[in-house]
């Protein structure tokens, strides 16, 4: 991460991140139809979108060349909200099996 | 110059503090309007996956052709209309404004291209018995969480290519600047990023099989 943005122009740089992209989502739709378990296959789909998110962050939202601080002020605390939400899944799983606790 | 003078001169900028990530107010301002959005979508995908898991009928009604084939080229669409919107921000930068503004409309075009796919989305499952709380195949809910998440994510599309045509407009006059560009652009790309969820967790987790 610098401080300045760079001074090469040209879309032709972020060529390799779109790609990168493009193929990601393949990735996803294969393994949609790979035959995984339910369990392993939204971890899988879940890892895939949130690297395919982060070099969209990073280089088409140009976070890589804003100050660490900003960084760090922001996507931390917007995934520690992100996680809290999770406390709901017992719940869920609960009614799944019809039990009242 | 006396010190009030010199204020005066310089604006209200010699008065205030410097923005604390050297960056405009604009931008910081998009960036928080983008993490509250995600917290919204993240909200809205969790609400999903607790309705999906505590149904044991939930549909999986989603075949490779046309559903699963037209969500491909949605994201192919978008993806590519992130790429033409980084060639907006970049010739925005360097003030050549025809070609600003034809990045921008091939952004615009895209982005339509990918309402009306999403449209004809819609009207297939609706044509095959979807409702908000009715389907021929299992929970109720399903028609009501996947009209939620895909009609938000669709309005932010239209938005953006609302958005995206006054700026245009006021660019193209002079009265809209560079940076006016890349906040629409901050918003754009993270339509973008909505989808790259949306697609594995509504769509591909859901797919017919045989």
């Amino acid at each position: 991460m610098g401080n300045s943005a760079s001074g090469k122009r040209g879309i032709g740089r972020y060529i390799p991140v779109y790609v990168v992209l493009l193929v990601l989502s393949g990735l996803q739709v294969f393994l949609a139809y790979a035959r995984l378990d339910r369990n392993r296959l939204l971890a899988s789909m879940l890892a895939v979108a949130i690297f395919s998110a982060a070099l969209a962050i990073m280089y088409f939202m140009h976070m890589a060349q804003e100050r660490r601080s900003f960084f760090w002020s922001l996507i931390p605390a917007t995934i520690f909200v992100l996680l809290m939400m999770n406390m709901i899944w017992s719940d869920s799983f609960r009614l799944l099996h019809m039990r009242p606790f | 110059m006396s010190e009030s003078n010199q204020s005066m001169a310089l604006g209200h900028s010699a008065a205030m503090e410097p923005s604390p990530y050297a960056i405009p107010s604009r931008k910081l301002a998009m960036w928080l309007f983008i993490i509250s959005d995600a917290c919204t979508f993240g909200a809205l995908l969790f609400a999903y996956g607790y309705l999906r898991t505590a149904s044991p009928d939930w549909p999986t009604p989603f075949k490779f052709f046309p559903s699963i084939l037209n969500v491909v080229i949605m994201t192919v669409v978008l993806i590519t209309s992130s790429l033409t919107m980084l060639g907006a921000v970049d010739t925005s930068k360097s003030g050549e404004k025809s070609k600003t503004l034809r990045w921008l409309g091939s952004t615009m075009a895209l982005g339509t291209i990918f309402a009306i796919l999403h449209i004809r989305e819609w009207a297939g499952l609706i044509h095959e018995g979807v409702r908000l709380f009715e389907n021929p195949w299992g929970s109720s809910l399903f028609g009501a969480s996947f009209f939620s998440i895909t009609g938000l994510h669709l309005l932010h599309v239209i938005s953006g290519v609302i958005a995206m045509a006054v700026i245009a407009r006021g660019y193209s006059r002079g009265s809209l600047s560079a940076g006016h560009v890349e906040s629409t652009a901050l918003y754009w790309h993270f339509v973008d990023i909505v989808w790259m969820f949306v697609v594995p967790l509504v769509y591909l987790m859901s797919i017919a099989r045989p």
